[in-house]
C-alpha cells in the first residue's frame, strides 16, 4: 500500500480510534481488575503454606478459674455471645477436677485443629476442610448444615447456627443453618496478627496462650513443645492437635 | 361394613385415603418450611443434641426400606415361591420407605437449599457421601428390579437384577449403621457391631412393615392370607426379633468388657431416665420379648392377628430402639478427659436434655405420609397385590 497523505491521515485517524477503543475498554474492565487484585491479593499459596503450621500452647498454670478474657474477646470478634443450648461457644472455659486426687485445673476448649480432623473426614460435601498452614475452616458456602461434624468432632468445638443473625462482623461471616466453630481468627492471622483469644489473654497479663508456629524450629511454641510435657487432648485418637495443653 | 357394600365406595375410599395422606404429607412440609424459615430454634435439638426426632424417623424409613426388600430377596435369590410373588410388593415398599425417609433428612438440613451442593459435591472419605451414592443406586436398582418383575421380556434377568440389590441392600445398611459406628469420638458409637445390628433391625423392621401393609391390601381387596404363608412369615419375623435381642446384647456387653464404656453403659441401662425407660420397656419389652413370646405362643402365634399386632409392637419397639440409640447416644455427654470431673458453660459433663417439638414430630410423621401415599397410589396403578395362586409353584409350597 502506498503512502499517500490522505492514507496517512487515515491510518492515524483508525489508530486514534483503536487508542480511544482501547482506553475506554480499560476504563470499563479496570474496576473488575481492582476489585479481582483486591481478592486475590495474596496467592491462596501463599496465604497458606504448608511450612506454616499454626498453633496454640495453652499453659494451664496460668489460666484462672472463672477468668473468661479469652472467651469474651473471641465473642466480641466472631460476633456471638449468649450460652442457651442453642446458642454458639466457639471457645468456652473448662473446668476440671480430678477425682482421685482433688487437683483441678481451668482451661479454654476449642477447636483443635487437628492434623487428621474427623470434622473433614465424615463432612459429605468437603465443606469442613483443613488449609494447608494447619487451620481448621468450614466452607460456609458448601455447608449444608447436617450436622455430621458436630457428632464426630471430639471436643463438642462446632456449633450450628439456629437462627437468624444480626450485626455480623463482615470479617467473619455467620449464617442460619450452617456449622461454625473456631476459626484461629484466620483473618486475623492472614494479616499477620494473632487470635483475639491470645491477643486477650496476653493485653490482661495472664499470658496463658502462645499462638505460633509449631512447624519453625526457631518459634516460642516449638521450643517450649519440644522442651516441656505438653498434652494433646484425646491423645488416644491420634489425631495430632494444634492446641496443646501445659500443666495437666 | 361387608365387602360388597365396600366395593361400591371402593373408589371412593382409595381417593379418601390418599387425600388424608396427601395432608400428612403437606403438614410435614409445612413443618419443614417452618423449621427452616425460623431456624432449628424452633426444635428441641441444640448443640449438645444435634440430631434428634427428625433422625429417628429417617433412619426408621431408610432402615426399614432395606430391609422390606428382604421378602424379594428370599424369593429372587433363594427361590421361594411364596416370597417371589410378594417380591413387587416388598420393592415398591423399599423405594416408598427410603423416599420418605431421604425426604425427612433432607428437609431437617440447616440448609435444604443446597441439596444440589450434596449431589454435586462429594467427599469420598464420608461415609455421609457414601451413603448419598448407595440410596440413589438404591432407587434405580429396584425401580429396575421391579420392571423386571412385570415386564414379561425381562423375567428372565429378574433374578440377577434381584441379587444386584440384594448385595446392594447390605451394602446401604452398612453404610447407614457406619455413620455411627466410625464415630470415633463418642462413647455410644464408635462400634464395627452398629453395622451388622443395623442389617439385622433392618430385616425386622422391614418385614414387620411389610406385613402390616400385606394385611392391609388384602383386607381392602377382600381377600384372606393363606394362613400357612402368614405361619412362614411370622416364624421369621420373631427369628429376627431375636437376632435383633442377641446384637442388643452383644453391642452393650462390647461396650461394658472392651471397650470399657461402664459410665455410659450405666446411664443407658440404669440411671438414664426416658432413655433407660425406652431401653428395658420400649425396646426390649415391647419391642422384643412380648412380640417374639406372641408370635412362637403355639396356639396364639398363628392366628393372623396375632400377627399384625407383634409386628405392629415390633416397629414401635424399632422407634424405641432408634431414640434410644440416636438420642441416647448423644445425651451422655463427651468423655475428653477421662477419670476428670468436667464442667463449662458449654454443658460439658452434664446429660444433655431434648425436648422435641411439634413442627419436628410432624416432619418426621409427613415421611411416613410419604412412604405410604406412593404405596398407596402405586398400587392402585399398578399391579402389585401379591397373587399366590396365579402362581402353581407357590401353591406346591404351600401345602409342604
Amino acid at each position: 500500500m502506498d503512502k499517500t497523505p490522505e492514507n496517512k491521515s487515515h491510518d492515524s485517524s483508525r489508530r486514534q480510534f483503536v487508542g480511544y477503543g482501547a482506553a475506554m475498554a480499560g476504563l470499563a474492565i479496570a474496576p473488575g481488575v481492582t476489585l479481582f487484585d483486591l481478592a486475590h491479593g495474596r496467592a491462596p499459596e501463599e496465604a497458606a503454606s504448608s511450612k506454616v503450621r499454626w498453633g496454640m500452647l495453652i499453659d494451664s498454670g496460668k489460666c484462672a478459674t472463672g477468668c473468661d478474657d479469652c472467651v469474651s474477646a473471641c465473642g466480641k470478634e466472631n460476633g456471638f455471645s449468649g450460652t442457651r443450648e442453642t446458642d454458639s461457644q466457639w471457645i468456652r472455659k473448662v473446668e476440671i477436677k480430678d477425682l482421685r486426687s482433688g487437683q483441678s485445673h481451668s482451661l479454654p476448649m476449642m477447636c483443635q485443629h487437628c492434623e487428621h480432623p474427623p470434622c473433614v473426614d465424615v463432612c459429605p460435601t468437603g465443606a469442613s476442610f483443613k488449609r494447608a498452614d494447619g487451620i481448621v475452616l468450614v466452607d460456609r458456602h458448601i455447608c449444608i448444615g447436617c450436622r455430621y461434624c458436630m457428632m464426630a468432632c471430639p471436643y463438642k468445638a462446632r456449633s450450628f447456627v439456629h437462627e437468624e443473625l444480626h450485626d455480623q462482623n463482615p470479617d467473619v461471616p455467620r449464617g442460619k443453618g450452617c456449622v461454625e466453630s473456631c476459626t484461629l481468627c484466620v483473618h486475623r492471622v492472614d494479616k499477620g496478627g494473632q487470635p483475639a483469644c491470645a491477643d486477650a489473654c496476653s493485653e490482661a497479663g495472664h499470658n496463658a496462650i502462645l499462638f505460633g508456629d509449631l512447624n519453625d524450629p526457631n518459634s516460642e511454641i516449638s521450643k517450649r513443645v519440644t522442651t516441656l510435657a505438653t498434652t494433646q487432648v484425646r491423645a488416644d485418637l491420634g489425631l495430632n492437635v494444634g492446641v496443646r495443653y501445659q500443666g495437666l | 361394613m361387608n365387602i360388597e357394600a365396600f366395593r361400591k365406595i371402593e373408589e371412593r375410599a382409595f381417593y379418601a385415603l390418599a387425600g388424608l395422606l396427601g395432608l400428612v404429607v403437606l403438614i410435614g412440609l409445612g413443618a419443614a418450611h417452618y423449621m427452616e424459615t425460623h431456624g432449628h430454634v424452633v426444635t428441641g435439638m441444640n448443640n449438645q443434641i444435634v440430631w434428634g426426632l427428625p433422625h429417628v424417623f429417617a433412619i426408621f424409613m431408610i432402615v426399614a426400606a432395606s430391609g422390606v426388600l428382604n421378602v424379594a430377596s428370599i424369593g429372587s435369590v433363594f427361590g421361594k415361591p411364596i416370597y417371589k410373588a410378594r417380591a413387587p410388593l416388598s420393592a415398591l415398599l423399599a423405594i416408598a420407605l427410603l423416599a420418605g425417609g431421604l425426604t425427612v433428612l433432607m428437609l431437617d438440613l440447616g440448609r435444604p437449599d443446597r441439596l444440589i451442593v450434596a449431589m454435586t459435591h462429594f467427599n469420598f472419605k464420608s461415609i455421609f457421601a457414601l451413603n448419598v451414592i448407595l440410596y440413589t443406586g438404591f432407587f434405580a436398582i429396584v425401580a429396575i428390579y421391579i420392571w423386571t418383575m412385570m415386564e414379561r421380556k425381562m423375567y428372565a434377568y429378574s433374578k440377577y437384577v434381584g441379587f444386584s440389590a440384594f448385595i446392594w441392600r447390605l451394602a446401604l445398611t452398612t453404610a447407614t449403621g457406619s455413620i455411627f459406628g466410625f464415630l470415633v469420638a463418642r462413647q455410644a458409637y464408635n462400634t464395627a457391631i452398629l453395622a451388622p445390628m443395623f442389617i439385622i433391625m433392618s430385616f425386622a423392621y422391614g418385614l414387620a412393615v411389610f406385613i402390616l401393609v400385606q394385611s392391609f391390601m388384602y383386607a381392602w381387596n377382600g381377600m384372606k392370607l393363606d394362613p400357612a404363608i402368614l405361619r412362614r412369615m411370622k416364624n421369621l419375623l420373631a427369628t429376627f426379633a431375636g437376632a435383633v435381642l442377641y446384637f442388643t446384647i452383644v453391642y452393650h456387653l462390647t461396650n461394658l468388657y472392651f471397650a470399657k464404656q461402664a459410665a455410659f453403659e450405666r446411664f443407658i441401662l440404669i440411671d438414664g431416665g426416658v432413655f433407660t425407660t425406652l431401653f428395658w420397656v420400649g425396646q426390649i419389652l415391647v419391642g422384643a420379648l412380648i412380640p417374639i413370646g406372641m408370635l412362637l405362643h403355639p396356639t396364639m402365634g398363628s392366628k393372623s392377628k396375632t400377627v399384625l399386632w407383634a409386628s405392629a409392637l415390633i416397629i414401635l419397639g424399632g422407634f424405641a430402639q432408634l431414640y434410644v440409640v440416636v438420642i441416647g447416644g448423644q445425651a451422655f455427654p463427651l468423655e475428653m478427659f477421662p477419670g476428670m470431673q468436667e464442667s463449662s458453660s458449654f454443658f460439658d459433663g452434664a446429660i444433655h436434655h431434648y425436648s422435641p417439638t411439634l413442627p419436628e414430630f410432624l416432619l418426621g410423621v409427613g415421611g411416613l405420609g410419604i412412604a405410604f401415599l406412593i404405596t398407596t397410589i402405586a398400587v392402585r396403578v399398578l399391579n402389585f397385590l401379591p397373587r399366590d395362586h396365579s402362581h402353581p409353584v407357590a401353591q406346591d409350597a404351600l401345602t409342604d
